[in-house]
């Protein structure tokens, strides 16, 4: 590898992609070519750098100054004044990191970095994910190393589990407990899976993972081979991922050529292969057992539990089954030590979870941030706050399986066990944030859709269950509920938590346990006086055009796309609202803000 | 409509493609959704003959092979077009307001859900979480995506993808 004065780092995920940074990567490429500095500079291509509302992104280390927003006419000015002279652009510092007459802080002081512990996505944004060089330069493979020269079975296991490193797919289940189940089952063949599947709306620390830094998944999941004693892995990833599988695919690739994937690994006699599975688009196959039967070629039904993939699993045979985020952070742990990863986190949740934060919050991205961090932290610190001068609501978490905490427990600290008795649930990660225009019967209703549609239809609880729900909640929305409806809710919801086959019908009723539990007040809203009080449902709010304001200028009649927008000149302009489809088009176009919703 | 993929018959060059992508698989566990993911990618849809094809290439019953079809969203038993729209509904989109960007397409499209326009140009679907949520609302043509949309950039997009030449 050659050694460079300074590393441009591009960042080049999905967000910063469909804003030109391929385009930007390029032009740096050509301006240095330009001006003769190939020797001295490199520029890299990196996966997601966790700042997507500030796109496109570049990053110049080794100060670690941050540009954002980058446009291609920037990069001239970028490599003269800052690689040439050495001057910082300013203006392009953009967002928190602007300090224009001290200091300008790098990466690692910005507040949204400054409370981030970055083990899962140690890597990310850091290394250019398509060299395995560069991936070894950062200790990659080491951890393999000495596992594989130095180490059994046994050991691996015993670290994991005194790591205290739980699944970080959803379930939490204690990793090396269950890599030990695996272990001792008997079979004649084994397999390891990832489970990339990411299904989580809202969530996408696996694709990030997977995209900037597949090597760790490589080199855990082959670790985990020699611990359970297998030569086989599948790693099931989404169709709607294609990068992610483009560079799975290099990496796999990189590890056969170099000896550290495939036959006899570091010499040592171990043998283990990986192979890419996709999905093909069903919510269901990210749970466990429906996901080995997704990897056998069949509809992706779940399967009655036990026997446990870990005696039962892949064709029958034993299997063990983690996580990307739970995968990246084996190396670490194996390098570091189980004492160390301990030290991170909360009394009984071990090292730091990866969250996708999102909705209505300034700083959108991935946090890794250590378990047990206030959720106040995360909204107000790292996600700098809630725009529009709007008021802090709920944060949902854990996606279509999960729960809201509202603003009056903002200060829990984020871990397994607080967020259940919550009536919420870690899940994948996905934070979702919301204002007080989210309506809270509608967002049930949104995840109820989400869950009837994926439902597999194996098991009658799932399958009619979550579709009655979502008849429920429709009328409650419709403004024609009554309040037994919420009863019939509640029983529903007890009912089918009880006896649905898989995860995915027995958590399907918590969005509305969750938003029952704290905005009861709403449901009622919506049934007794008719009302939504964020002005979300359509059927209980209407468009009003205030008299006294408007300037009879016709603009909204002329955009309403219903045509029921009537006035004339020096006559205030009305609505009629029995033929008002209420698109809030006129809203959107009145130049005197004379139109308002009623909720 | 001069290249409707609609009648995929077997006597056409993909044909053989088919039978080569059946063999790469024969003897792999689990081949089934690998070569419906190709077969898909060479047709653009998987039609019944193309099924039968499988079938018959894979030794797996027919009826099998439709139930996996239809199990799976990716898979599709009708034409797509030219274009394909997706609509991102995760919850991170969902709650910036994904919903008055899908019915301005609706409108704008004169298709709803799951349909082609007449002249085969755009499909119109909605889909899960495609890990864009830093840029929500988020819409997908084809491979690229178009994040933090108003309703009123629709149009435009639209426009430049029917200004495109064919
Ligand atoms: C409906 C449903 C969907 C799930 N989706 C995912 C997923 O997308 N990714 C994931 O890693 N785990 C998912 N899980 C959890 C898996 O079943 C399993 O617990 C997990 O992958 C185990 O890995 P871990 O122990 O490393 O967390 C899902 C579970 C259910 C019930
Ligand atoms: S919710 Fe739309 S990209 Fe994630």
């Amino acid at each position: 590898m050659n050694i460079y004065r300074a590393h441009i780092l591009v960042c080049n995920g999905e967000k910063c992609n469909s804003q030109n940074a391929q385009a930007i990567y390029d032009e740096f490429k050509t301006q240095i070519k330009k001006n003769k500095l190939e020797e001295e500079l490199t520029v890299v291509q990196t996966g997601c750098i966790d700042q997507c509302s500030q796109g496109p992104v570049v990053i110049i280390y080794p100060s670690g100054v941050i540009y954002t927003m980058v446009r291609i006419e920037d990069v001239t000015e970028i490599v003269t004044e800052h690689i040439i002279r050495g001057n910082v652009v300013n203006r392009l510092l953009g967002g928190e990191n602007i300090n224009l007459d001290s200091v300008i802080k790098s990466l690692d002081q910005v507040d949204f970095f400054k409370r981030q512990v970055r083990i899962a996505l140690r890597n990310c944004g850091v290394i250019n994910p398509e060299s395995i060089e560069e991936y070894i330069a950062y200790d990659g493979y080491q951890a393999l190393a000495k596992v594989l020269t130095g180490m059994t079975p046994e050991q691996v296991i015993e670290v994991v589990k005194e790591s205290g490193l739980r699944g970080r797919g959803g379930a939490g289940f204690p990793t090396g407990v269950k890599w030990e189940f695996t272990a001792r089952a008997k079979g004649d063949q084994k397999y390891v899976c990832c489970n990339a599947d990411e299904g989580d709306p809202g969530a996408f620390m696996d694709r990030s993972i997977l995209e900037g830094d597949p090597h760790s998944v490589i080199e855990a999941m082959t670790i985990a081979g020699f611990a359970v004693d297998s030569n086989q892995g599948y790693i099931y990833v989404r169709a709607e991922y294609p990068i992610a599988v483009k560079r799975l695919n290099i990496a796999i690739a990189q590890a056969k050529e170099h000896g550290l994937l495939g036959k006899d690994i570091f010499g040592t006699g171990f043998n283990f292969d990986l192979e890419i599975r996709l999905g093909a688009g069903a919510f269901v196959c990210g749970e466990e057992t429906a996901l080995m039967t997704s990897i056998e070629g069949k509809r992706g039904e779940p399967r009655p539990r036990p026997p446990f993939p870990a005696v039962k699993g892949l064709w029958q045979k034993p299997t063990l089954l983690n996580n990307v985020e739970s995968y990246a952070n084996i190396p670490a742990i194996i390098l570091k030590g189980a004492q160390w990863f301990s030290s991170i986190g909360s009394e009984k949740s071990k090292g730091t979870k990866v969250f996708a934060v999102g909705g209505k919050i300034q700083n959108t991205g991935l946090v890794e941030i250590p378990i047990g961090t206030t959720l106040r932290e995360v909204v107000y610190e790292i996600g700098g706050g809630i725009p529009n001068g709007k008021e802090f609501k709920a944060a949902q978490i854990g996606g279509p399986s999960g729960g809201c905490i509202p603003a009056s427990h903002v200060d829990v600290a984020i871990d397994y066990n607080s967020l259940v008795q919550l009536g919420a649930m870690m899940g994948s990660g996905g934070l979702i944030i919301m204002d007080e225009d989210t309506c809270m019967v509608d967002l049930a209703k949104f995840f109820l859709e989400f869950t009837a549609d994926e439902s597999c239809g194996k098991c009658p609880p799932c399958r009619i269950g979550t579709k009655r729900m979502l008849e429920i909640l429709q009328r409650i929305t419709d403004g024609k509920g009554t309040a037994e409806d919420i009863d019939k809710l509640e029983i529903l919801a007890k009912n089918i938590r009880v006896s649905a086959l898989c995860g995915l019908g027995q958590s399907a009723p918590n969005p509305i346990l969750s938003t029952l539990r704290y905005f009861r007040n709403e449901y009622m809203a919506h049934i007794q006086d008719k009302k939504c009080l964020a002005g979300v449902c359509k059927s209980l709010m209407q468009y009003v055009i205030n008299a006294e304001a408007c300037r009879s200028c016709g603009i909204c009649s002329r955009v309403c796309p219903a045509g029921c927008i009537k006035g004339e000149k020096n006559v205030p302009y009305v609505i009629d609202q029995t033929k008002c489809i209420k698109c809030g088009a006129c809203m959107e176009k009145c130049p005197f803000k004379a139109i308002y919703k009623n909720a | 409509m001069s290249a409707c993929k609609c009648n995929a018959h077997l006597d056409d060059p993909r044909a053989e493609k088919l039978r080569q992508i059946i063999t790469k698989y024969r003897n792999t566990n689990g081949a089934l959704i690998p070569v419906l993911h190709e077969a898909q990618e060479l047709y653009g849809h998987l039609p019944i003959e193309v099924q039968k094809a499988i079938s018959e290439g894979l030794n797996v019953p027919l009826a099998e092979i439709y139930g996996v079809v239809t199990f799976y969203t990716q898979f599709s038993l009708m034409p797509k077009g030219k274009f394909k729209i997706q609509v991102c509904m995760g919850t991170a989109c969902y709650v910036k307001g994904a919903n008055s960007i899908l019915d301005k397409l609706k409108e704008k499209l004169g298709v709803d859900i799951g349909d082609c326009t007449e002249d085969g140009l755009f499909s119109l679907d909605v889909c899960r979480c495609i890990g864009a949520c830093g840029l929500a609302p988020v819409i997908m043509i084809n491979d690229e995506v178009y994040g933090t949309l108003t309703a009123d950039q629709i149009e435009g997009i639209i426009r430049k993808y029917q200004e495109r030449p064919v």
